[in-house]
């Protein structure tokens, strides 16, 4: 049977991309934010997911204001990298696992939960960006991935509750795929920032840490967080928090946290990034 | 009926409701084709020409022209969508912030280096918070 071994949260900044693929990451700014994931690129190279669940946001890529899907999940075998405006970036092409995505987008559908299915994808920073942090330079990534987008473009996203509550359909449809795999779910974005208007630049360390350390101890107070309490205290990107509660609720009940990192800033951006590992009992 | 009045009380922030996303679409959809390289070079060849393919109003034209990302905002423009536009201009994500502020692409960038712009006084205008 396929096992979720672990949960990972990391904000996924396009400039943090930007300046990977210039190979700016040993630069003054850069270097303290790269550092906190020297860690976690030993873990993953130990653990060797064989498939990333990758929970993300679409950032005017692959939906246009033509369509907007609350929750789409990737079933294609290979996911093309985006050019966003500045050519795409130059990292391996993703591949998918259309046979686990095939098997999660039928159980999550019977369980309700609504997916829109995306056999053709182009994915973007939100996606790769994660990758890059975790792996670092490589001619393919080490795993395959089942992109799971969700809309935080448009107002309004999904319910914190909405979200946590997939995060555990998700759970479940993984525990029934036959096939023995070592599965870790990411959720990616966060944490707070806003890139518009004259409140960009807002920034909100204790909110930040609050929110780090409850994914693990008390999560449930997380799923409770409204919208307008996200855009108060996070500012109107950091909503992308909402993602981070997938992850959560794919995992097991009581998780080990084995690593936290939080730095700020990346350009406009707060950066947090925790691993939890999620025990095999099946308590959940 | 849906009411967003809450969001209005949050300062210096717009929140890209449906309603919104209407009224933006044509301007969003330009932005959307900057994702293509070629047309990235035929905007920048003749910016007026390359707008007046799209449907847009000409307040949304003129605020492009401007690069006044305060502006296309107001007129529908969503962040993910306009930054096809300061990355076709090869300028970052953090100038193009800077330039929605009253502060210098300096200071602002001062500013995220002391840890960024802290929520209070920035919560509500109604409670000043």
């Amino acid at each position: 049977m396929a096992r979720i071994t672990a949960g990972v949260t990391t904000s996924h900044v396009p400039a943090i991309g930007a300046a990977f693929d210039r190979g700016d990451d040993q630069s003054d700014y850069w270097a303290p934010l790269f550092a906190g994931y020297e860690w976690s690129k030993k873990w993953i190279a130990a653990e060797r997911p064989d498939v990333i669940v990758l929970v993300y946001n679409d950032h005017a890529t692959a939906f246009s204001l033509e369509c907007i899907p609350t929750f789409a999940i990737g079933c294609a075998d290979e996911f093309p990298v985006a050019d966003e405006g500045f050519g795409p970036r130059p990292v391996p092409s993703v591949m998918g696992h259309s046979e686990l995505a095939c098997h999660i987008a039928q159980s999550l559908i019977l369980d309700e939960f609504d997916m829109t299915i995306m056999n053709q994808m182009e994915v973007d920073h939100g996606l790769t960006v994660p990758l890059s942090l975790m792996f670092g330079r490589v001619d393919a990534w080490p795993a395959r991935v089942v992109p799971i987008a969700v809309n935080v473009v448009q107002y309004p996203p999904p319910t914190g509750e909405r979200c946590f509550k997939l995060g555990q359909a998700i759970r479940r449809a993984v525990q029934s795929f036959d096939e023995d795999l070592n599965v870790q779910v990411w959720g990616t974005g966060g944490m707070s920032h806003q890139l518009q208007g004259p409140r960009a630049g807002l920034i909100n360390q204790p909110f930040d840490q609050a929110f780090l350390e409850k994914m693990n101890t008390d999560p449930s107070s997380l799923r409770a967080i409204t919208h307008l309490e996200y855009v108060r205290e996070a500012g109107s990107e950091g909503i992308e928090l909402v993602m981070w509660l997938i992850m959560r609720g794919a995992l097991h009940a009581n998780c080990q946290e084995l690593h936290r990192f939080y730095h700020v800033p990346a350009s406009n951006t707060a950066v947090g990034h925790l691993i939890l590992e999620s025990p095999q009992d099946d308590g959940s | 009926m849906v009411d967003n009045a809450e969001f209005d009380d949050i300062p210096g922030t717009t929140v890209f409701t449906a309603q919104r996303s209407h009224q933006g679409f044509h301007l969003n959809q330009f932005c959307m084709s900057l994702k293509n390289a070629s047309n990235r070079e035929r905007f920048k060849r003749d910016e007026r020409t390359y707008l007046d393919e799209w449907p847009m109003t000409e307040a949304q034209k003129q605020a492009v022209l401007a690069r006044d990302y305060n502006a296309m905002i107001a007129l529908g423009g969503n962040i993910y969508f306009l930054a096809k536009i300061f990355a076709t201009d090869g300028q970052s994500f953090q100038i193009a912030a800077a330039s929605m502020t009253d502060m210098s692409v300096e200071d602002y960038a001062a500013m995220m280096l002391h840890g960024g712009r802290s929520p209070d006084g920035v919560r509500s205008k109604r409670d000043g918070n």
